[in-house]
This record gives structure tokens, C-alpha cells and sequence, in this order.
């Protein structure tokens, strides 16, 4: 019974962030909008040489996700702040992981949508032509996404609740999640490169591991981070 | 959870710590000074060589207090006491200092050797990364005011810290390998693995004589806020 | 040191202490309410009345002392005590852009309810009206309303409440005074933070006053509501 009500509790606190960001008037669209300029930032920083972009199309790729990421971590904390629900969430009685487990369903949710729509507009950008091994490069867009988002999540459930959050986060968080974006960048840029030297296993293997380390590491460190 | 008066009562006494560092500062001298009197110079960088026995010692000591950083922590999250967290949040101050230092050795070497100040190497890079995620670490404890908040807070962020060190090495050395051959410091010097021994056992005890400096120092620091809001406090 | 559990008391709080850095804003509170005790909480602002209260909802830990709540340790064992208590804060703390239908749905699924009748509650609350309406546009009043129904549906034994009068209009506290009743009389118990006597006058069963963190005085007579209300005001 404490299963089914655990899982009850992760559902519905997906449901709750995912239905308070969809109906805010900000929300998704400019996060998304963000990625995207970042990009083309970026294709100006890089570019205009056609070459030049295709070979650094992975890492802009994973930056603008990461930047406009970090946005969304913030808010997905920002709504129970505000409105002063945090403490009635914390009197629910239950596990704290469930919070963190449904905090991170719907931030993975809502960062994989903002990946879809970057990584679609950085292909015609960065002139990327779509390799065969497309399927196994979204495994790797998907396994990337979840070491982001899942520090991204824990780190924000402290940052934004200190002073200079904007600051803060990306300051914990971007060193923590070099393997992971070594690893994403790195795959991405060998499958659109058709993988030679087959360097992608190795890489999908470490981003599997991290992965594992750094869900169950947070999820068990998460009610230490969340008490008032 | 401690009584009122118990934080302030029993503050650190030097006692034989003042001896373990006059000891570990003669024994530092005296590792240095062998290691540099006894190596030959090397057949390519010269005199250059040299600069590992400090360069290497201290990222060994570097990555011995990211293990006091998760040990610390975890004690604090287990057994909830104040002092534990001072430890942690010392052994990271001194991380800090050591990684800053192999990090600027690291440097200083590779301009003669490679001809340029930075090359992505494997392991300075991933000195690079540890040092950036110490400052978050000591970032995040200068913006949390509250102290119980701050010591649990940090206590989770050192943890995980500490546990992303073999994985930065790891991923940074695939990186840096899949794409170019990393050149090794080489030496034909017989007294260099002794040396690099003595002057790391140097930088070992330099490095437990540092934090626990730095430990008292925290305890002071905490004693002299309680004193100051006590005082406020009876003022009104 | 733990206090020795006895189940037929609600609350039983032994030397609980809290400080803030250097400052001890509770400093040794000895506290009980019995079953069908409605106990009210006096006190200036920062006497530390709403501290107490939230060392025993479980959001704060106390520094000193302990405190059980039907026998559960709050510091050991929150989550057995979370079950038993309904804790109304300051800040109504629900989510703007969801309904008031919505808002409630996500508190019974949190609660661990199997068939929560949502409109029920709404309409004991008198906000039936707005079932599908964002509590963005609700005014103060109606936000407590709603709150309170959260509190309905969470159907605690033991009631902490902090200022819950405030922002309600006559028929809002009549409202609540009959769900403090309804939970009083029916074994429960309610320990409430009190600005102003009046409106809890008629189920207050005794009121205990804090001043500076410790217990000032703890009456067990009913006293006439003026000399409540002077007794509030020192």
C-alpha cells in the first residue's frame, strides 16, 4: 500500500507542475524561445562557415538546452514559493523523495519538449544532415536530458530558496555536470559524424552510469534539502 | 539537538597540534630540500622536473580532502552535530587552496614543456572542474545565512561533489584521449618515485595540520557570532 | 530528552526549546490538551506562540525538549504525527493557476485519499460557486475558505491552527468555529494562536498566554470574555 501511495503522490505532484507551467502566462514558450536564441548566438559565434557549424552543431546543441534549462529548474520551485505552498506540501504525509521524483518526471518532461524544438531548429541552423543512427542519437539526447535535469532539480531545490539564486545554481550545477555533457556532446557529435571510430558505446555506457548515480544519489539526499 | 551554553564552552585548545606543526613544516622543508638536491636534473625539461614534487603531491592532497569533504558530510547528515560540518566545510576551504596550487604548478610547468599555457589536459583540465565545484561548494555556504540550513544543505552538495571526482577524471580522460595522445612527465631520475614520496607524506601532514588550523578558526568564527547576537539580545 | 509518550493526551509538550542562532525564542515550554480541548495560544508578536506551533506540526525541529502529538514523537517519527494533525499557517499556501477544484484534488491525492469528495468539501465552505474558478481571482477570504476545506477533507484529530480567524467575515467564522467543534467533539483536539479572543470565545475551554518564550500564565477557568481579551492585550 505505501507503493501505490508514494506513486500517487509522485502522479499527482507531476500533474500539479506540469498543469501550473502550462497555464502560466510565461512557462514553456519563452523557454523555449530562449533555447533557441541562444543558438543562434551561438551559430553566430561559430559560423557563418558551413563546416565549422556542423562540427560544433552537438556542443551548441547541449549549451542552449543547459541554459535555457537552468531557467526551468528555478521554476519549478518558484511556484511553491511564491505562494507560500511549500509548507503544506512539506505536512502531506509521505516519503520527501516522492517530491523530488515527481519534480523531476515534470522537469524532464517539460526540458525534453524544449530539446525536441532546439535540436529541430539547430539542425536547420547548424545545417546538420540527420544520420542514419538517428534512433540511437535520441537515446542519447534522452539519457543527457535526465543528468541535467536531475541535478538541475536538486540543486534548485536549495538555490532558489538562498539569496542570488540566478547566480547560485548555475554555479553548483554546471561544473557537477561536465561528464554528463562531455559524454552528451561527445556522442552526439560522433553519431552526426556516422561514428567512426564507434566512440558512442562508451559514451551512452558512461551517461547511463551517471545517469543511475546522480537520480539515486539526490533522491535519497533530498529530504536533508527540503526541510523549512 | 546541543543545550544552550555548549558551542561556546569548549572551544579547541592548541595542545600538541602547535608541536604537529612545527613538525610538519620542518619535515616539508626537509622533503623539499632532498628532493631538490638529490635529483638530477631531467634530459628534457631540465631543472623543470622539479616542480613535481610539489605539482603532484598536491593533487594527491587534493583528492584526499574531497574524501574528508564525504566523510565529514555524511558523519554531519548521520549524527547532526555542528562540528562535523565546520570540518567539512574546512577540509573544502584547503581542497580549494591545493587545487589552486596544482592547477598554477600545472601551468607554470607546461609553458616550457608544451610551449603554451593550457593544453586540455587530461588531468589539469579535471583539476579545472573539482576546483570550479569546490567554489560552488564554498559559494553555496556563503549565501545561506542560517547554520543548521547551511551545514545540511552543504553536507548533501559535498557528498555529491565528492562522489562526481572519479567520474570528472574518468570522463575528461576519454575525452582528451579519444581525440589526442596526452604527453606524461618521463623521468630516468632513480631518487624521483622516493622524493615524490616523502614530499607527498610532506603535503599530507601540511594538509591535516591546514584544516584542522582552519577548523578552529570556523570554531572561533561560530563561538564570536553566538556571543554577538547573545549580547544583542540582552541589550534589548 | 524524550518525554514519556501517553496516548490519551493530544498534545504533550515536555521543555520544548527553539533557538535561532544565538536567540532562544522558546525556552522551555511544558504544554498538554486533552482530547476535546480546544486550547487557545496567546501572546506578542514574537513571544514565540507560532514557533510552538510549528515544532509541533512538525516544520521545525525543537533544540531542545521534545513533544508528541497522540504519542508520536515529532522529532522521531513526523510522518506518524503528520497524519494525525491538520495545520492551518498564516499563508493559505494554495497554487494560483489551478482551481479550487483542482487545488483540493492535488491535497487528497497527497493525503493518501481513495475517494475524496471534493465538492462536498467545497460546498461545506460555501465556495461551491467557484468550484472551476482559479484561485488567482479569489480574494483573502476565500482563499482561507478554501484552505479550510483542504482542511475538511483532511479530517485531522488534532487541529493546529495559526490566526485562523483572520481574513474571515461572520459567516466564515462561523464556519470554522463549527469545524472546530465538529473535530473537538469528536475526540479531537485544537491548540490555536489567538490575536484577538472574541471570535473563539464561546469553544475556548482555557487559553495559555506566552510571553518571552515561556508559559506566562496557563488559566483552566473560563474567564468572561473581557477579561480574555485584557488578558491577550498584556
Amino acid at each position: 500500500m505505501a507503493w501505490r501511495d508514494d506513486w500517487r503522490r509522485v502522479r499527482a505532484i507531476v500533474w500539479k507542475d506540469l498543469t501550473t507551467e502550462g497555464r502560466s502566462k510565461a512557462g514553456f514558450n519563452s523557454v523555449a524561445a530562449l533555447g533557441v536564441t541562444i543558438l543562434v548566438l551561438f551559430g553566430f559565434a561559430l559560423g557563418p562557415d558551413a563546416q565549422a557549424l556542423r562540427d560544433a552543431a552537438a556542443g551548441a546543441l547541449w549549451l542552449a538546452v543547459l541554459f535555457a534549462g537552468v531557467l526551468a529548474f528555478n521554476r519549478s520551485y518558484q511556484v511553491e514559493l511564491e505562494s507560500g505552498a511549500l509548507e503544506p506540501l512539506l505536512l502531506y504525509p509521505g516519503a520527501r523523495w516522492t517530491i523530488f521524483a515527481g519534480k523531476l518526471i515534470a522537469n524532464t518532461i517539460f526540458v525534453g519538449l524544449m530539446l525536441v524544438i532546439v535540436v529541430l531548429v539547430g539542425i536547420v541552423l547548424f545545417q546538420v544532415r540527420v544520420p542514419d543512427a538517428w534512433p540511437t542519437l535520441i537515446l542519447v539526447l534522452a539519457l543527457g536530458a535526465i543528468g541535467l535535469v536531475s541535478l538541475g532539480t536538486f540543486y534548485a531545490a536549495m538555490a532558489s530558496r538562498s539569496r542570488a539564486r540566478e547566480v547560485l545554481l548555475p554555479l553548483l550545477l554546471f561544473p557537477m555536470l561536465v561528464p554528463v555533457l562531455l559524454a552528451a556532446m561527445s556522442a552526439s557529435k560522433a553519431l552526426l559524424s556516422g561514428d567512426l571510430m564507434h566512440e558512442a558505446p562508451a559514451w551512452i555506457r558512461m551517461l547511463v552510469a551517471y545517469d543511475v548515480i546522480f537520480v539515486v544519489a539526490p533522491l535519497l539526499a533530498f529530504e536533508h534539502v527540503i526541510e523549512v | 539537538m546541543t543545550a544552550p551554553s555548549d558551542l561556546s564552552n569548549d572551544l579547541p585548545r592548541p595542545g600538541y597540534w602547535r608541536w604537529f606543526g612545527i613538525f610538519a613544516f620542518l619535515f616539508l622543508i626537509a622533503a623539499q630540500a632532498t628532493g631538490l638536491i638529490t635529483s638530477i636534473p631531467d634530459r628534457d625539461m631540465g631543472h623543470l622536473q622539479k616542480i613535481m614534487y610539489v605539482h603532484v603531491p598536491s593533487a594527491w592532497i587534493m583528492s584526499l580532502t574531497f574524501v574528508a569533504v564525504l566523510y565529514y558530510s555524511f558523519l554531519y547528515l548521520w549524527k547532526q552535530r555542528e562540528n562535523d560540518d565546520l570540518k567539512a566545510a574546512s577540509a573544502a576551504e584547503v581542497g580549494a587552496a591545493f587545487c589552486g596550487l596544482t592547477l598554477v604548478l600545472g601551468m607554470i610547468w607546461g609553458r616550457p614543456a608544451w610551449g603554451v599555457w593550457w593544453a586540455w589536459d587530461a588531468r589539469l583540465t579535471s583539476t579545472l572542474v573539482l576546483f570550479l565545484i569546490t567554489i560552488g561548494y564554498l559559494a553555496l555556504r556563503a549565501f545561506v545565512e542560517d547554520p543548521h540550513r547551511r551545514a545540511q544543505w552543504s553536507a548533501a552538495v559535498g557528498i555529491l561533489g565528492a562522489i562526481n571526482v572519479p567520474i570528472v577524471y574518468m570522463s575528461v580522460r576519454w575525452w582528451r584521449t579519444l581525440h589526442q595522445i596526452q604527453s606524461n612527465p618521463s623521468t630516468v631520475d632513480p631518487w624521483y618515485v622516493f622524493n615524490l614520496r616523502t614530499n607527498a607524506f610532506a603535503f599530507l601532514f601540511i594538509m591535516i595540520y591546514f584544516i584542522r588550523q582552519r577548523y578552529v578558526a570556523a570554531r572561533y568564527e561560530r563561538a564570536a557570532e553566538l556571543a554577538v547576537q547573545a549580547a544583542a539580545l540582552r541589550r534589548n | 530528552m524524550t518525554p514519556v509518550p501517553r496516548v490519551d493526551i493530544a498534545i504533550d509538550a515536555q521543555g520544548v526549546a527553539r533557538r535561532f542562532g544565538a536567540r532562544w525564542v522558546l525556552r522551555g515550554v511544558d504544554l498538554q490538551v486533552r482530547p476535546g480541548e480546544m486550547v487557545g495560544l496567546l501572546g506578542a508578536n514574537g513571544s514565540g506562540k507560532s514557533t510552538l506551533l510549528r515544532i509541533l506540526a512538525t516544520l521545525l525541529k525543537p533544540s531542545a525538549g521534545g513533544a508528541t502529538v497522540y504519542g508520536h514523537d515529532v522529532v522521531k517519527s513526523p510522518d506518524d504525527v503528520r497524519r494525525h494533525i491538520g495545520f492551518l499557517a498564516h499563508s493559505p499556501g494554495l497554487y494560483d493557476d489551478l482551481t479550487a477544484r483542482e487545488n483540493l484534488q492535488f491535497g487528497a491525492a497527497m493525503l493518501g485519499l481513495d475517494h475524496p469528495d471534493l465538492d462536498a468539501a467545497l460546498e461545506r465552505v460555501g465556495l461551491a460557486h467557484v468550484t472551476h474558478e482559479r484561485v488567482r481571482g479569489f480574494s483573502a477570504g476565500m482563499q482561507r475558505r478554501l484552505s479550510l476545506a483542504r482542511l475538511v477533507l483532511a479530517n485531522a484529530r488534532v487541529l493546529l491552527l495559526d490566526e485562523p480567524y483572520s481574513n474571515l467575515d461572520v459567516a466564515g467564522i462561523a464556519l470554522m468555529n463549527e469545524l472546530i467543534g465538529e473535530s473537538v467533539a469528536g475526540g479531537g483536539a485544537a491548540l490555536v494562536v489567538l490575536h484577538e479572543l472574541a471570535p473563539a470565545a464561546g469553544l475556548l475551554d482555557r487559553t495559555i498566554t506566552i510571553r518571552d518564550g515561556r508559559i506566562a500564565d496557563d488559566d483552566a477557568a473560563f474567564l468572561e470574555p473581557d477579561a480574555l481579551a485584557a488578558a491577550g492585550e498584556r
